[in-house]
């Protein structure tokens, strides 16, 4: 299993063709206490860069983008009855779905831990 | 941080739904320095009062009263308080149009005297009183809109038991010089903790109190808005105050359209500019929405046509191409907790 992260503040944990996507820790502080997130239904195909799901917080209302092409199998149903699952445990028990990859090969230009560290530190 | 009225303002600090439930429990601290202070001789309350609905000439030394900047269609420019002082009327006034309020109060003959030179910080919940006693002592003996000076470590305060919080509290005028000061001493009690710009929010939209820009604008009037109760009774009969026939035939057959409390059924919040509707039939805007931390679930401010204003009427409103069913609620959505004098005018 290997973890990638975008510059929009998404990881995905690849094994095999499947990928299970949040967002990460940082960009849950950014957006302050979750009350509601809505996810792609099963069977949506997502494009890299489309919209994937939305993320109300307090204060506002954030896309979240699909970090890669493919085709959702599973939405989380915990955050249904727990949104601050997003707060808690972003990268963890808070994850939003799981895709089939589309293509591999867009995981290639996505970053690794040490990457996403250094990118945040620039922000 | 964000920018806001050229002010760089905190939205939050530990997280808005803690700093919320927080000030509902105990108090928090705001620095709403963005506001305008403005200062007018006594001798202009006649003036002011072609410009607004309420009355000046009658307000009690110490007593503020809610009222509303109207143009020549009685559409409502801002909303703000104005209190009696032993020598000069003092007002309150939104930040986003302290400048346009102060050119529109000059252009009717008034002098405006902008005191930049104070600071404007709010305390506001139920263990407020207890905070500021302690360094205040005396603020205690005021009432809900009522204000009076007095010192702190050699410093001229202008205190007012007042907010938009729904809480009990206090708005507290103090010198820049000492502002920080004093902030940092309120801090320092037990009480206390600081609130940024999201839970002010929150906190008024349960409190069912509007905020200009969003609930309020040119395009509402006092009575769209709900607010005919800044309409001084002995104004209703002088008139005299900008778009006086159209708000006077609003009061007398009802208005177009009326600002709600909307219930949302569900979690998904409907934010500002959702539209609402009845079947296919768009019924009204949303102006304001989002989650109320103290109720647990979404709520919302909208105007909709008058004949879908009455409370318990079931509408829907849009949210990304979805129905969300909602229903008419009677606001505040949250109990108003506030210290009143016993012979209290006052309904704001």
């Amino acid at each position: 299993m290997t973890t990638y992260y975008t510059q929009d503040h998404e990881w995905l944990s690849v094994d095999g063709a499947t990928a299970t996507v949040g967002i990460t820790d940082y960009a849950q502080g950014q957006l302050g206490d979750v009350v509601f997130v809505e996810l792609p239904a099963p069977g949506a195909k997502l494009t890299k860069g489309g919209d994937a799901a939305v993320v109300e917080s307090v204060k506002a209302a954030s896309d979240v983008y699909a970090p890669v092409s493919g085709t959702v199998t599973e939405g989380n149903a915990a955050l249904e009855a727990d949104p601050a699952l997003v707060n808690t445990a972003a990268e963890t028990d808070g994850w939003f779905f799981k895709l089939t990859l589309a293509d591999a090969g867009e995981l290639s230009g996505l970053m690794d831990r040490t990457a996403y560290d250094a990118f945040i530190e620039t922000l | 941080m964000v920018p806001f009225a050229g002010y760089a303002m905190p939205i939050q600090y530990e997280g808005i739904i803690a700093e919320h439930l927080w000030t509902r429990e105990s108090a928090g601290l705001f620095d709403v320095s963005h506001m305008g202070q403005v200062l007018l001789p006594l001798t202009a309350d006649a003036a002011l009062e072609t410009l607004l609905p309420g009355d000046i000439k009658g307000l009690g030394e110490g007593v503020l009263r809610y009222s509303l900047l109207l143009d020549a269609k009685g559409g409502i420019l801002d909303d703000l308080m104005v209190t009696r002082r032993a020598g000069d009327l003092y007002l309150v006034v939104n930040g986003a149009v302290k400048a346009a309020d102060i050119a529109h109060m000059r252009a009717a003959g008034l002098s405006v005297d902008e005191r930049t030179d104070w600071a404007l910080l709010a305390l506001q919940g139920p263990k407020a009183v207890d905070a500021l006693e302690r360094l205040v002592p005396g603020v205690s003996a005021l009432r809900f809109m009522r204000a009076a000076g007095f010192d702190w470590q050699g410093h001229k305060l202008w205190v007012s038991r007042s907010g938009y919080t729904g809480e009990d509290g206090f708005e507290i005028s103090v010198p820049n010089a000492a502002a920080e000061a004093l902030a940092r001493a309120l801090l320092a009690q037990p009480e206390v903790r600081p609130i940024g710009l999201g839970a002010r929010d929150s906190l008024r939209l349960e409190a069912g109190l509007p905020l200009y820009g969003h609930d309020l604008d040119p395009g509402t009037t006092p009575v769209t808005a709900g607010l005919a109760f800044a309409i001084s009774k002995r104004r209703k009969t002088e008139l005299g105050f900008p778009g006086a026939d159209i708000i006077m035939a609003q009061l007398l057959n009802g208005p177009p359209v009326k600002r709600v409390g909307l219930a949302v059924e569900g979690k998904l919040p409907a934010r500002e500019g959702a539209e609402v509707f009845v079947g296919s039939t768009k019924v009204g805007t949303v102006t304001s929405g989002g989650f109320a931390p103290s109720l647990n679930v979404p709520i919302a401010m909208a105007y909709v046509d008058a004949a879908r204003a009455a409370d318990g009427t079931p509408l829907e409103i849009e949210v990304r191409g979805k129905r969300l069913a909602a229903t008419v609620v009677p606001m505040p959505f949250k109990p108003k907790n506030y210290v009143r004098a016993a012979n209290s005018e006052i309904s704001a």
